[in-house]
């Protein structure tokens, strides 16, 4: 199938031989000026001076830079909702980020809980294969867990090119996992060279919190942020790190949205956890106050789980730590629904559906609140919103980077644009816009997609259904490296003693394990653990021991005090 | 309950004869040192200060210099909490012998009733064994090992009756006591409206499971297990868990048996946030450390069981004692749980039947004199606080108890920071017959132990009576875990936006509702195949709501609604 499609996209692409004159090369690690020569969708040459076949189409960059396409980890497209879906579909949703110089995305597969997760796939390729503009790979989310989801999860890596997975931290009693099961799904994935991507909120104590606000009376969109506070966002987080670094597995947080969550993401890389942290672009260009809107529809926009922080110091702090490196990725979680369809929750604010745009804002909003505020370089620039993900996804460097053998994926950025964000001008199908009216430095001036130009003097030429499905491989180095290394270090061995050979005290074995009262807090299975030491203690114990009323202590064994029970 | 027994032990001559001044001493508050005379009367301190009246024929103690501190106050001891149906060696009386031997003359038992027993029978029981044969005063934590409708009526009767203010819930040992989150924010919610203080033990019960299965099933059956099962980890994640509820209910959290440093960093690190959060490390965690599981006798690395276990880290003693110092852990409990080793050896191929707990109700306050105050860590106005004054606060005996002043009881220790001793079992009051602390050298010890205004411990000697110790109940809303509780609950009372009614199109929800899971699922609770209430409630209401403007103009499904009938209505724009 894949092949089919390679050709089908030579066959349009074929006459494009591209050359870029005079620009900046910016990749990750370092920027230097270069021509670069492309045909077939691939980059063929870089340097001074280069041999090329006459009349190819030549672009004069002027000392711009030329950055790789950039990458949108996280995006919803035409996600299906209670009978209707977003309105941005594959089309619509890759013209967006065409137009914000963005020329791949990686989409998440979301089954209905119980449904077959490669039947889900399956639907997604289709829906993609069809409309997408540009090259995409796919994300599979687990919505529950049982032993064929874990064969499925195993084919998914093994047969149809899909590394990462994304579990439910939160919405109770539909996608939300138990910590054993996460435990389950870590160990599976860590094991099979996948990432665990996780949306990290406490579900329980939001379904909690909502109940509460609903009782109080509070049902507009303000309720969405009182229910899910941000300490429950770094509450998850930090419990994710930790159910990762216990399974050895690299965790992907998605939508690191507030102050807190980042901190614990931070702390745990310094603790040296294989963490990643991605921001979106809602949650490094605005914050949560909007939520308190008088206009109902504008508050309902800006609904997305986890919700902004009301905090506004939270873009500029987010901002920092991807300066930093702290955080990793940047994507959009674009997911657009229409105000018609966010009023489905107009009367209770859990009913609205949730997403904001970002896809074609994304990398413009990092060049001007990082870039041009002087936090970040040009390659980190590079690094958070192409080059990172690439690695993350292992498409590195076929993808995320300008060299000889890398997919055609380019973006001459002109940074000094200024553009400012409206509805009335985007390339997205809904009718508003979170960043409606800010003013952003920095467009891409020309994107070349495949080897194609897509975007020049502002037009846009994307043709649907040219986008390529991008395989994912197990085991990207970037994550699994030291992953690896652990695994060796960390079998753990049992300490060699001789066998206890002192008094053994009577006990009842049935004042411990068993439950004494059918209760919900139990799991509805029996833990085996116990049942399997029990029968172990009926056949070794009571022979050597004494009979001993119970209850009665042992001050002195019988026999004395023998060597191995004194504690020298 | 406490007047009955009150007015039983009168009946002890030499209780109410004895009248005590303490002369030549330096009285130690947490808040102050001066040198003072104490003058004590009928179990309790009728003067204060120099030079002071008293009547003839009272017995004087020299204190020669020594500090005079109120009597330790040890919040965690299990002096009758059953494993598999036998008890621990030592039970109130053994217990509280030692824990005045150690200079702590009042002790918090914790109730442990099983799943599914009352509450209110376990206190009872608890209550009528210590009254037999405790020798110091003391008072009960309950722990709730079931969250469920029915407890809440025994917890009010406990709160308003029997005089407890302090419940213990755990997040560990699952299938057993474990309580998932909402039952955490439940339990939470409840004793918050009740005054109660909410015990918490901390740590992932449900990796924990997973961890110990994987360990039994790589052959590791031996007291290492233990740590390995239950890393540092998953204890730090559980009390950031229990913060987080404690935040969001706005109830004072209290955390039980901090035994590693990113658990106590996690407290720390929340009360510089302004978390009402409360950190109790153990005798075990401040003095030794978890590297003895590793021990190739079975007995000594079994003897060190507990949980959660002492860190393998060697750093964290030392750690926690600077926190300690510094306020940002606030009291010392003991954790005292003895079991012999013939208890422990129920466990002696599989760890996790190993009886957890450890000694140190009598090394208590000498270790943290020693590692902290003499190693200049702390002063010792805050070894008083740590060792006695914020228990008393926390759970509301001050200022009866954990002060030298007018009016308080007249337990007081004379301590001498000279003193040297070394632990070993032969030595101790404990009817163990080891000592986690085996060997360790210990500076500073009790040289006078006074309690309900009799000398029980004099040159090295005991002389205590069973059962002379009271209950001691204790009111709900202690000011120091309450005040800030009650301003915040002023202040986070929750406004909804008024806003005019949205009036623009709605996109037409299908019958099926989005929130019925298609199959059943092991995740879901079993009562939740129907929507929740709250969903119903809107989803007839959407049906109610009648015709919208756009019902005339069929929809397939994914039909995007670019621009609403009628043009943008000034609702839906949004411009500001």
């Amino acid at each position: 199938h894949a092949v089919h499609e390679l050709i089908i996209q030579k066959n349009v692409t074929r006459s494009e031989r591209l050359l870029i004159k005079g620009g900046r090369i910016v990749n990750d690690d370092q920027s230097f000026y270069a021509d670069i020569y492309m045909e077939d969708g691939v980059i063929k040459q870089i340097g001074d001076n280069l041999i090329v076949p006459g009349g190819v189409k030549t672009i004069e960059a002027d000392g711009k830079m030329v950055i790789p396409g950039g990458i949108d980890i996280h995006t919803h497209l035409q996600m299906p909702f209670r009978g209707t879906s977003t309105v941005d579909d594959f089309s619509q949703g890759t013209k967006a980020a065409l137009a914000g110089g963005t020329t791949m995305i990686v989409d998440h597969v979301i089954p209905e809980p119980g449904s077959s997760l490669v039947e889900a796939f399956e639907r997604w390729r289709e829906w993609a294969d069809e409309k997408v503009c540009c090259d995409y790979s796919l994300h599979v989310d687990i919505t529950h867990l049982n032993d064929s989801v874990k064969q499925e999860v195993l084919s998914l890596i093994k047969e149809k090119g899909v590394n990462s997975f994304q579990v439910y931290m939160a919405f109770k009693d539909l996608y939300q996992m138990s910590n054993s099961e996460l435990y389950e799904i870590f160990t599976f994935l860590g094991e099979h060279g996948g990432i665990a991507q996780v949306h990290a909120e406490n579900g329980e104590i939001i379904a909690e919190e909502q109940a509460r606000m609903l009782e109080m009376g509070i049902t507009g969109p303000e309720g969405h942020v009182l229910s899910r506070p941000e300490e429950l966002e770094a509450e998850a987080v930090f419990r994710a790190v930790t159910i990762a670094s216990q399974t050895n597995c690299p965790l992907y947080v998605t939508r690191v949205m507030s102050k807190s969550a980042a901190d614990i993401i931070l702390q745990a890389r310094k603790k040296g956890n294989v963490v990643f942290g991605e921001p979106i672009t809602a949650s490094l260009g605005t914050d949560g106050t909007h939520y308190w809107s008088k206009n109902w529809a504008k508050a309902a926009s800006f609904v997305t789980s986890p919700p902004l922080s009301p905090d506004p110091t939270t873009p500029d702090y987010l901002n920092t730590l991807l300066a930093s490196g702290d955080l990793s990725v940047v994507g959009s979680a674009h997911c657009t629904f229409s105000v018609a369809q966010k009023a489905i929750g107009k009367d209770d604010f859990t009913q609205i559906p949730e997403g904001v745009n970002g896809a074609e804002e994304r990398m413009s909003v990092i060049w001007d609140k990082a870039v041009v505020t002087g936090k970040m370089d040009e390659n980190m620039f590079v690094a958070v919103t192409s080059t990172n993900a690439a690695k993350i996804l292992n498409l590195y460097p076929r993808k995320g980077r300008i060299a000889v053998g890398s997919d055609s994926d380019l973006v001459i950025w002109d940074t000094d644009a200024t553009r400012t964000i409206t509805a009335k001008t985007h390339h997205s199908a809904a009718e508003y816009n979170v960043f409606e009216g800010m003013e952003l430095r920095g467009a891409p001036m020309l994107v070349i997609c495949q080897g194609k130009i897509v975007l020049e003097d502002g037009n846009l030429h994307a043709t649907a259904g040219t986008g390529r499905f991008i395989p994912c491989s197990p085991f990207p180095d970037f994550t699994y490296k030291r992953i690896k290394a652990r695994k060796q270090l960390a079998i753990l061995k049992a300490v060699p003693r001789g066998m206890y050979d002192g008094p053994v005290s009577e006990f009842s074995p049935m004042s411990r394990g068993g439950t004494p009262s059918a209760s919900t807090r139990t799991s509805p299975t029996k833990a085996p653990l116990r049942n399997l030491h029990q029968s172990g203690f009926t056949l070794s114990g009571p022979e050597e021991a004494p009979i001993r009323p119970a209850g009665r202590r042992i001050v002195v064994p019988p026999g004395g005090r023998s060597n191995i029970i004194s504690l020298s | 309950m406490s007047g009955t027994g009150y007015q039983g032990k009168k009946n002890i001559p030499h209780l109410t004869s004895e009248r005590l001044l303490i002369k030549g001493g330096r009285v130690v508050n947490d808040d102050q040192s001066q040198y003072a005379d104490v003058y004590v009367e009928d179990g309790i301190i009728k003067q204060v200060g120099e030079n002071l009246i008293v009547p003839g024929g009272v017995k004087v103690i020299e204190a020669n210099g020594c500090l005079v501190i109120p009597g330790g106050i040890d919040v965690n001891t299990c002096l009758h909490k059953p494993y598999l149906g036998t008890p621990p060696v030592d039970d109130f009386y053994q217990g509280t012998k030692a824990a005045l031997a150690g200079g702590t003359t009042m002790i918090i038992d914790h109730v442990t009733p099983q799943p599914g027993e009352s509450l209110l029978e376990a206190f009872e029981k608890w209550q009528e064994v210590a009254d037999k044969k405790s020798c110091c005063d003391y008072s009960l934590h309950v722990d709730i090992p079931h969250w469920h409708e029915g407890v809440k009526e025994e917890l009010e009767q406990l709160v308003q009756e029997k005089g407890i203010n302090s419940f213990q819930v755990y997040m560990a040992y699952k299938g057993l006591f474990q309580m998932p989150d909402s039952q955490l924010y439940e339990a939470f919610s409840f004793l918050k409206e009740l005054g109660a203080v909410v015990l918490v033990h901390a740590e992932n019960g449900d990796l924990i499971a997973q961890e110990q299965s994987k360990i039994l099933g790589m052959g590791i059956t031996g007291p290492e297990g233990h740590p390995l099962s239950r890393p540092e980890e998953l204890e730090a994640e559980a009390v950031f868990r229990a913060i987080t509820l404690g935040n969001r209910v706005n109830c004072p959290v209290y955390i039980t048996k901090v035994m590693s440093k990113s658990a106590a960093d996690t407290v720390a690190t929340a009360r510089k946030k302004g978390s009402v959060v409360f950190g109790e490390p153990i005798t075990a965690s401040l003095a030794t450390d978890g590297s003895h599981y590793w021990s190739k006798n079975w007995a000594k690395a079994a003897a060190y069981v507990t949980s959660p276990p002492l860190s393998p880290d060697p750093t964290t003693p030392d750690h926690l004692h600077s926190l300690l110092s510094c306020g940002d852990l606030q009291v010392v409990g003991s954790g005292h749980c003895a079991y012999s080793t013939s208890q422990k050896a129920i466990g002696k191929d599989n760890f996790t039947l190993i009886p957890e707990g450890t000694n140190g109700v009598e090394e208590r306050m000498g270790f943290v004199w020693d590692k902290a105050v003499a190693m200049g860590k702390m002063d010792e106005n805050q070894f008083v606080a740590v060792t006695s004054t914020n228990a008393a606060k926390i759970f509301n005996l001050y200022p009866r108890k954990g002060r030298i002043a007018v009016g308080s009881d007249a337990d007081i220790v004379i301590w001498d920071p000279d003193k040297i001793k070394t632990i070993t079992a032969k030595a101790q009051q404990s009817a163990l017959e080891y000592n986690i602390f085996e060997g360790m050298e210990c500076h500073g010890g009790p040289v006078y132990v006074v309690s309900q205004g009799r000398i029980v411990f004099e040159e090295g000697k005991l002389q205590v009576q069973q059962g002379t110790g009271r209950f001691i109940s204790r009111k709900p809303f202690p000011d120091v875990a309450y005040l800030r509780i009650k301003y915040r609950n002023k202040m986070m009372s929750k406004q909804g936006v008024s806003r005019g009614m949205y009036d623009g199109p709605v996109y037409d929800v299908p019958a099926t509702p989005k929130y019925i899971t298609p199959a059943p699922s092991a995740k879901t609770s079993p009562t939740t195949h129907q929507p929740p209430p709250i969903r119903n409630l809107h989803q007839s209401n959407f049906s109610l709501s009648g015709a919208q403007i756009d019902d005339n103009i069929p929809r397939r499904s994914g039909h995007r609604i670019v621009a609403p009938p009628g043009g943008r209505s000034n609702i839906t724009s949004l411009g500001c």
